[in-house]
Formats: C-alpha cells, sequence, structure tokens
C-alpha cells in the first residue's frame, strides 16, 4: 500500500484497510537510517515510535443524533538519550525527510560527542489486532441505533429523566517501535467504548448518573454487554440521587463495591509506586520494598495482559512486551512499575509500563489493568457486619499526592449504612485519606472481583486504565459530605 | 509556510451544491524544557498542525452536520477529512436550531496577544531557565528536600477559520511558562507546594518569584495536622477561586441552559449570589492569557457580564445555542483545537475585584481556613447538580493572622451555596492560564471534614 517512492502509507487508503500491517507506517531501512541519525552527534540510547490512530466518535443528546465525528492522527516522536538528559522531537511527516529532521531536532541536546552506532534491528515482533468486529469496518447505522436503544432504555426507567446523553467511542492505534537497542515490535489496539449519562429532575434540583462500558476489544463488545441494562442502571443512579441527603463528615467505615472502587488503590499506591516517583523520592514508598506497606489481606497486581480489559496492550510504548507484575503481595511492597528510562537508572529490566498518550508524548511510568486480588468474604456479610458507615456503589475519579500521599476520590453513587444495612442515598462528595494509612485499613475483601474502565492523567498526559477490586471495607476514612 | 486563512478559504470553496462547510486549520510549535539537579532532564521541540472540517447539508426537517478531523495538513489529508464529514453528516437527526455562524458586524478588538520577541530566544536561554528556576528553589529553604519537576515551557499557536457563510477569522498567539513543585520536610514528613506562572513570552516570567513561591508554599505546609470536623468560613487562594469560578463556568454555557443542564437556567433576573459578586467573561481583555478577537466559531468575542451585582443577567451562547434560546450569538463558541467542534463556553471570566488586600481578608473573616490548594474537583464538583466536594490543604486563620498548617481535610458545600456565600472579593488578582483569573475569595460557610 505504500505511495510511490515513500515510506509512509498513502494517506488517501482507507483507514482501517483489512489486511494492512502496521509495518507500512515506516519502512526497517528509513528506521536504520532516522536512528543512526539520531546518535550521529552521540548518545547511549535512540528510539523512534510512530503512530497511526484513527477513532471515531457518535453522540445522541435530546434524542437527537448530535453528531458523528472521524479524528485521524499520524507521526513519530524520536526521542534520544544522552547521560541524564532526553532529547525529544515529534513530526506528523512520516516521510524520511521529515524524520530525519526530527531525529536531528531530538538529537540537539547530544553535543559534540562521536556517532554512537545503534544495535541492528531484532527480528520485527508483529502483534495483530485482536479485536474480532473492527469499527472501521461497522456501518454508522448500527452506532445510531446503539444510540437509540441506550436512550429508550434510560427513558424508560422513570418519568423524572429529564436528559440522556450517549456517546459511542471508537479507536484504533497502530503503532511501531524500534530503538538503537534493537527492540523493533508492533501493535493494533482497538478500543471500543459507550456512555451513558442521564440527567433526573426534581423537586431538589438535578441529579446525575453516569455508566462506562469500555474495552480493548471492537464492536463486539456490544454483543456481550446488555446495553439497555447499562443505561437503565445510570438512569436509576440519577434517580435515585433525587432523594438523596447530604453525606455525613468525619472518619467512618467505608465499603466500596467491587469495580470502580478499585480507583482507590490506583491512587493510594498505585501512582506511590510508579519508578519515576521512587527514583525522584517523590513518593512516601520510596525504600520500603519487603516492608509491610498495607494490610495483610492486600495483594495488588499491575496486568498489562488482561485481554479485553480497558488498559490492555500486548507491548508498552516502548516495544516491551506486556506483563503481570505484583506490586504488593499479602501487604509486603514487592516491586515498583519501570518504563526504560527508569530501569536504566535501576540497573533492572523495565516491568512494560512504559506508555504514552500519542506519538506528541515522551513515554513515563503508567500503570496499566491495577486491581487487588479478590477476597473469602460474603459481600453482603461485609454490609451486614458495618454498624455504621457509607457504602459506595460508584467512584466518579481520584487525584493523589504521591510525595505526602494524601488521595481524595469521590463519589458518584453512594448510601448510608445503618445497622448492617444500605439506608440513604447520598450526594455526591469527596473521600480522602492518606495512601499508608488507609491500605492499612483494609479490614474485608470479598469475593465478587469487577474491572472498570478508567481514563488516567498525568503531567498532562491522559492514557486507558483498568481498575478492581471485589467488594471491600475500609474500617476509618474521612467523608467529605455537608451534612449539618 | 501555508498561509492558513488561504488554505482555510480554498477548502471552504470545494464546498458542493446544497452543503455548507466551516474549516478550522490550527499550526503550532512548542519548546519544553526540565530541569532536574542542575542538569536538562527532557528537551521536547515539536511543531503540530491540524485540520477539523464541519459538513451542513440542509434537510426539509432541519440542517445535519457532519465532523471529522486529522493532525495533518497535507492535501491528501485534507481530501479525506472532507469526505469523512461529509459522510458523517448523513447520520445526524436533522435539527433546525442547528446552523452556521454568520458575520454579525460586531467588529474584531485589537489584541496583542504574541510576544514578537519569542522565536528570537536562543534554546539555550529557555534551558538555563528551567535550570536557574530549579537551582533558586533547591538553594532558599535547607528544608527544600528535592524538587519534584522545574519547567520552562512556550508555545505559539496560529488558528485560521473560514466558512461558506462568510466567516474569515486567523489568529495567532504565545505564551511561556514556568512550573515548579517543590517538596519540603521537616520531622521526617514531606509536604509539596507548587507555583506556576504564564506570561506571553519569556521576559515577562520572573523566575525568582515563581521558586520562592513554591517554596513557600511548601515550607508553609509542615507540620501540617488533620484537623476536626465543623462549619467554618473559608478563604479560597486566587488559584482556588480561578477554579470553582472554571467550574461555574459551566452552567453559565447556554449549551447547558438550554439543554436543562444548569442551576442557573430559568434564573435570569434573580439573585444568585452575593450583591458582591459581579462576574464578567471578556476575551478582549487581553490581561487574561486566554484573551482572542475571534470565537470559536470566528465571530468578535466581546465583553458579557454574566452576574451583576449578584443579580443573573445572562449566559453565554454560540450560534447553535443562541437560536434554541431565542437570542444571538455571544461570540463564546469555545473549541479545543482543530479536533474539536464548538460548544458555547466562557472564556476569560474574571471576578469584579474588591478593594480589601489578602491580610485584609483574614482581618475581616478572623478565624476560619485559609484554603492553599484543593484536589478532585474533577470527581467532586457536579456541575449539573451543583454539589461541590474537594480535598483541601491549607492554613488556619486565627485572629485574623494565618495560622498552624491543616491537611487531609475536605471543604464541602454546593455551588449554588457557594455564590450566595461570599464576603469578601479580594483586590489581588492573578491572570492564570485556563477560563478564568483568580483572587482571593472569603466564603461565610462550607463543611470541613477531617477527624
Amino acid at each position: 500500500m505504500a505511495a510511490e517512492g515513500s515510506p509512509v502509507r498513502a494517506g488517501v487508503a482507507p483507514r482501517y484497510a483489512s489486511g494492512m500491517t502496521t509495518a507500512e507506517l515506516i519502512e526497517h531501512d528509513t528506521i536504520d537510517r532516522v536512528l543512526a541519525e539520531a546518535l550521529a552527534r552521540g548518545g547511549e540510547f535512540a528510539e523512534v515510535f510512530c503512530e497511526d490512530k484513527a477513532s471515531s466518535f457518535a453522540s445522541m443528546d435530546q434524542r437527537k443524533v448530535e453528531e458523528l465525528g472521524n479524528s485521524h492522527e499520524r507521526g513519530a516522536g524520536v526521542r534520544v538519550v544522552v547521560g541524564e538528559t532526553t532529547g525529544f522531537a515529534h513530526t506528523s511527516d512520516l516521510s524520511e525527510r521529515g524524520l530525519l529532521e526530527a531525529a536531528r531536532t531530538a538529537s540537539s541536546v547530544a553535543r559534540g560527542g562521536g556517532a554512537t552506532t545503534p544495535v541492528a534491528l531484532g527480528t520485527l515482533a508483529v502483534h495483530p489486532v485482536r479485536a474480532h468486529v473492527i469499527p472501521g469496518d461497522v456501518a454508522k447505522e448500527r452506532r445510531v441505533e446503539l444510540l437509540e436503544a441506550a436512550d429508550d432504555a434510560a427513558r424508560s426507567a422513570g418519568s423524572s429523566i429529564a436528559q440522556v446523553m450517549v456517546g459511542i467511542g471508537d479507536s484504533r492505534r497502530q503503532i511501531i517501535v524500534a530503538n538503537s537497542d534493537g527492540t523493533y515490535a508492533t501493535d493494533d489496539l482497538v478500543r471500543t467504548r459507550m456512555n451513558v449519562i442521564c440527567v433526573a429532575s426534581g423537586d431538589t434540583g438535578m441529579q446525575t448518573g453516569f455508566e462506562p462500558i469500555a474495552k480493548t476489544s471492537g464492536f463486539e463488545i456490544f454483543e456481550r454487554e446488555d446495553v439497555p441494562a447499562k443505561a437503565r442502571k445510570a438512569a436509576r443512579q440519577a434517580l435515585s440521587k433525587l432523594e438523596a441527603r447530604s453525606a455525613p463528615v468525619g472518619e467512618m467505615p467505608v465499603v466500596l463495591a467491587g469495580g470502580s472502587g478499585g480507583i482507590l488503590f490506583h491512587e493510594a499506591c498505585g501512582h506511590g509506586l510508579e519508578a519515576d516517583a521512587i527514583l525522584k523520592e517523590a513518593s512516601v514508598y520510596a525504600g520500603r520494598v519487603g516492608q509491610l506497606v498495607a494490610s495483610p489481606l492486600v495483594t495488588l497486581v499491575d496486568d498489562g495482559t488482561m485481554d479485553l480489559e480497558w488498559g490492555a496492550l500486548a507491548i508498552d510504548d516502548e516495544g516491551r512486551p506486556a506483563a503481570r507484575n505484583v506490586l504488593i503481595e499479602n501487604g509486603v511492597l514487592t516491586d515498583y512499575m519501570w518504563d526504560w528510562l527508569q530501569s536504566r537508572k535501576g540497573a533492572r529490566a523495565s516491568s512494560g509500563n512504559g506508555r504514552r498518550e500519542s506519538y506528541q508524548c515522551l513515554p513515563m511510568v503508567r500503570m496499566t489493568n491495577t486491581f487487588l486480588l479478590a477476597g473469602t468474604e460474603d459481600p453482603d456479610e461485609i454490609v451486614a457486619q458495618t454498624p455504621r458507615g457509607i457504602y459506595v456503589a460508584q467512584l466518579s475519579g481520584g487525584q493523589v499526592n504521591t510525595a505526602t500521599g494524601d488521595f481524595t476520590f469521590g463519589t458518584s453513587e453512594a448510601y448510608l449504612i445503618e445497622d448492617g444495612k444500605l439506608t440513604a442515598p447520598l450526594r455526591d462528595c469527596q473521600l480522602i485519606g492518606n495512601g499508608p494509612e488507609i491500605l492499612a485499613r483494609v479490614d474485608a475483601i470479598g469475593t465478587d472481583f469487577a474491572m472498570s474502565p478508567g481514563t488516567c492523567g498525568k503531567d498532562g498526559q491522559s492514557v486507558p486504565v483498568g481498575c478492581g477490586q471485589a467488594t471491600m471495607r475500609i474500617s476509618a476514612m474521612t467523608v467529605g459530605g455537608a451534612a449539618a | 509556510m501555508t498561509d492558513l486563512l488561504t488554505l482555510a478559504t480554498s477548502i471552504v470553496e470545494r464546498a458542493a451544491a446544497g452543503e455548507l462547510l466551516e474549516v478550522y486549520a490550527a499550526t503550532g510549535t512548542e519548546t519544553e524544557v526540565r530541569s532536574y539537579q542542575g542538569d536538562v532532564e527532557s528537551l521536547t521541540s515539536a511543531a503540530t498542525s491540524g485540520v477539523g472540517i464541519r459538513v451542513l447539508v440542509q434537510d426539509p426537517r432541519g440542517a445535519r452536520v457532519g465532523f471529522a478531523s486529522a493532525g495533518s495538513l497535507s492535501p491528501d489529508v485534507i481530501d479525506e477529512v472532507l469526505a469523512d464529514a461529509r459522510d458523517n453528516a448523513r447520520f445526524a437527526t436533522p435539527d433546525e436550531m442547528v446552523a452556521f455562524a454568520t458575520p454579525d458586524g460586531v467588529p474584531f478588538a485589537e489584541l496583542v496577544l504574541e510576544d514578537d520577541a519569542l522565536s528570537s530566544v536562543p534554546t539555550d536561554t529557555k534551558i538555563a531557565m528551567a535550570i536557574e528556576l530549579e537551582r533558586i528553589a533547591r538553594a532558599s529553604d535547607t528544608r527544600v528536600r528535592q524538587i519534584d519537576e522545574a519547567s520552562y515551557g512556550d508555545a505559539v499557536v496560529e488558528s485560521a477559520m473560514a466558512s461558506t457563510t462568510g466567516i474569515r477569522a486567523n489568529t495567532r498567539r504565545s505564551m511561556s511558562w514556568l512550573s515548579l513543585a517543590a517538596i519540603a520536610t521537616a520531622g521526617g514528613r514531606d509536604q509539596t507546594g507548587y507555583a506556576s506562572a504564564a506570561r506571553r513570552g519569556p521576559d515577562a516570567l520572573d523566575v525568582e518569584a515563581t521558586a520562592l513561591e513554591a517554596v513557600h508554599r511548601a515550607t508553609r505546609m509542615l507540620g501540617a495536622t488533620k484537623p476536626g470536623s465543623t462549619h467554618s468560613p473559608v478563604v479560597f487562594d486566587p488559584r482556588v477561586t480561578a477554579t470553582v469560578l472554571a467550574v461555574i463556568a459551566s452552567a453559565l454555557s447556554g449549551e447547558t441552559v438550554t439543554k436543562g443542564r444548569s442551576f442557573f437556567a430559568d434564573r435570569v433576573g434573580e439573585v444568585v449570589a452575593s450583591p458582591l459578586v459581579t462576574l464578567v467573561d471578556d476575551p478582549t481583555d487581553q490581561r487574561h492569557l486566554s484573551a482572542s478577537h475571534t470565537d470559536g466559531e470566528g465571530l468578535a468575542c466581546r465583553r458579557n457580564v454574566l452576574i451583576d451585582a449578584g443579580v443573573l443577567r445572562g449566559f453565554v451562547f454560540d450560534t447553535v445555542s443562541a437560536r434554541r434560546a431565542g437570542t444571538a450569538s455571544t461570540g463564546s463558541a469555545v473549541r479545543g483545537g482543530y479536533g474539536g467542534t464548538p460548544s458555547a463556553g466562557c472564556r476569560a471570566l474574571l471576578l469584579e475585584p474588591g478593594e480589601l488586600d489578602p491580610e485584609a481578608i483574614l482581618a475581616e473573616v478572623g478565624d476560619g481556613v485559609y484554603v492553599q490548594s484543593v484536589t478532585g474537583v474533577h470527581s467532586g464538583v457536579n456541575p449539573i447538580s451543583g454539589d461541590f466536594s474537594v480535598g483541601a490543604e491549607g492554613l488556619r486563620i486565627h485572629d485574623g493572622v494565618l495560622g498552624e498548617p491543616l491537611r487531609e481535610m475536605t471543604v464541602a458545600s454546593t455551588l449554588q451555596r457557594l455564590l450566595l456565600d461570599v464576603v469578601a472579593i479580594g483586590s489581588d488578582v492573578e491572570w492564570l492560564p485556563g477560563v478564568a483569573a483568580g483572587q482571593t475569595l472569603a466564603i461565610s460557610d462550607a463543611a470541613l471534614s477531617g477527624n
């Protein structure tokens, strides 16, 4: 499919064209010359990251298909590492001229050293697309049908549902990573998601409900997932909050429902276990490998190989195969997460956690799918054994300061627990805690493991991640309600 | 270098019979330098470009719009984007309220949004600024244990818009910024302080002031404890005020109002805030870093008074939301670059400054909590319901002066209540990147949760 005289795949070729391989984005010989140019003024490492990402979205609001859109981003980032310094440049011009110019710009951090010779590229490790129903092959009518099915279902949940917004988004991201250590690999990832947001209106104002479906998969997820049921769930969440009271204040037991509660671990310790924060001693977990950092009930894993989950990948954005890494085992810190740069400083191997939002960004240490292993308790019993506290059915997101360990997360569906039973629905509120303190207070974990999708932001870069856990309880955490 | 407006116009001229086209094209260059331990940690240089095209097809039942974008301005990519946008238009539900902007006769303001000197600043000067930023912060206080991030960045962005309906607009802006995250330590416990500054060019940045601000914010938090739960007056730092205003902005968008998703809907003419509150969105005030003479549909930006002495006066509208509301666009379309489509939004909010400086505000409040920074705004503030609950750190206010540091607490209220509970607005306006400027703001009552 390459255009005449150019290593670039023809821009007018249909995107998603079946049979296209990622390697056609840029040719082997071109990569050799770009890596050589990148190291022409010295340096220990050079890398070319080439990406072609085609996305589409469709949205329905007020029962109207408001907009269908497509976007197409294609380009390459070139990185050169000289001592402790990284030079980086990116370009949307994938011609050899454009790539060589990016390589020269990136190499400007190397000043006057002799040329370094890259290791010859290894055999290309190709990871073909795993999705079955490629979004680009799905008729746009099908997207409209799905939007309507979700909208109808949400509205059928109650007459107080005033607004329903449904969005479907999908992307196909093809990458090639090649570096001067001989790494040469591709990946071809399809991600598909639907979001349903409902607004219920009542005497006390408006409340919102939200439910996502998101998998590293093609449109086959809409066969596996019950779209109307998910939409009704979003609607019921908004409706239930119309009766909600302000959340309480102060410290109390908090039970997190299986699934989105995994955000707690993503924030409470996940970011603090990323090696960039560790090596800068900007994490409360620095220097604590081998120590008890959590309740013995806690075993925390980051696993990029969890097929279908939102943070799944075959290789990371540095060409390293995705891996399953145990971070905390029975409460003991076993390892951090590593990318190429940090693992070089730490004189060890990368754990496959080098990720970037796009070719325009430098990679850094990021989580993939991060989850707490299930426990042995009956989830209903965990609630029944909590005399008073709050039950969080869904979390909306979180944030952490890795240096102090203080983290927050917000609820989007929560209930009061009184005498071991769920009672009043609560208005949205923030919970706040300190990572190491909260990890030590995990005192019950259930059997009902579930994953949920999220978008993780760090240093301005967003990447898809998965979070997961079973129903669990923290014996005391500060609930930030507005109750008098 | 292609002239962007010429390029956008040439695409518009390809409109087929029965369709309208709107083209947004943009280019940008940027540099970012990070310093670590006195050396360059990373140097990023990049140029980006892209195009977004909307196609509008008139249907007997209304108009249908399709959109597509790509990160390139090469002719074959533009062909692809145009074809995609046309195809997408087939699937939108016809809507008689949907239309493209047409010129409304309001002239563009004359604004200076670019520092011409930026393009001639050598990379070595930028590197030196990042290294100096880190050096001053490390040297200024022995309790500074680490500098997590010290960076200098700049960008020059150019965009152009053209449409079949007669829109022709272009803009060019520059920005330089510093960003610093300091970690201070005492008694085995770390605290962090963050500072940043943004101006049109590097010469207007004060490296030392930014370094010292981050260090001050970190060191004054040393020894922080978790407070008990109570209700109390709170005073917001200017950055916190700007963050809160940016969330309130969403409820002032004509889009959320006309779609019934704003707690301000149907309340024009009513008291929605303390009489001290006058809130204006004015992108033609070039002190705002987000200032612009053109909105995201190519109409002239203008000054819009949203709340006047506590009374809700109106909303910001783009073309479509204005048609839904039976009014005219206020020149308030915003769009997230070439990959986004326009919607109604605030661009440059300013709370009319009061007479008091921060010290005088603390003195007036007497006892309460000063909020230095907040977390979880994206997860704990709901602009539709108005529920507001954020993680916070700051300092106790005793007898009108700042006292001991506090951490791991939450501050909760509702956005509606916060506006009504404003008791003092500072004179200390800080011009920040983003939708709103901020100043010290005192609120009479909020729920604080801690132990």
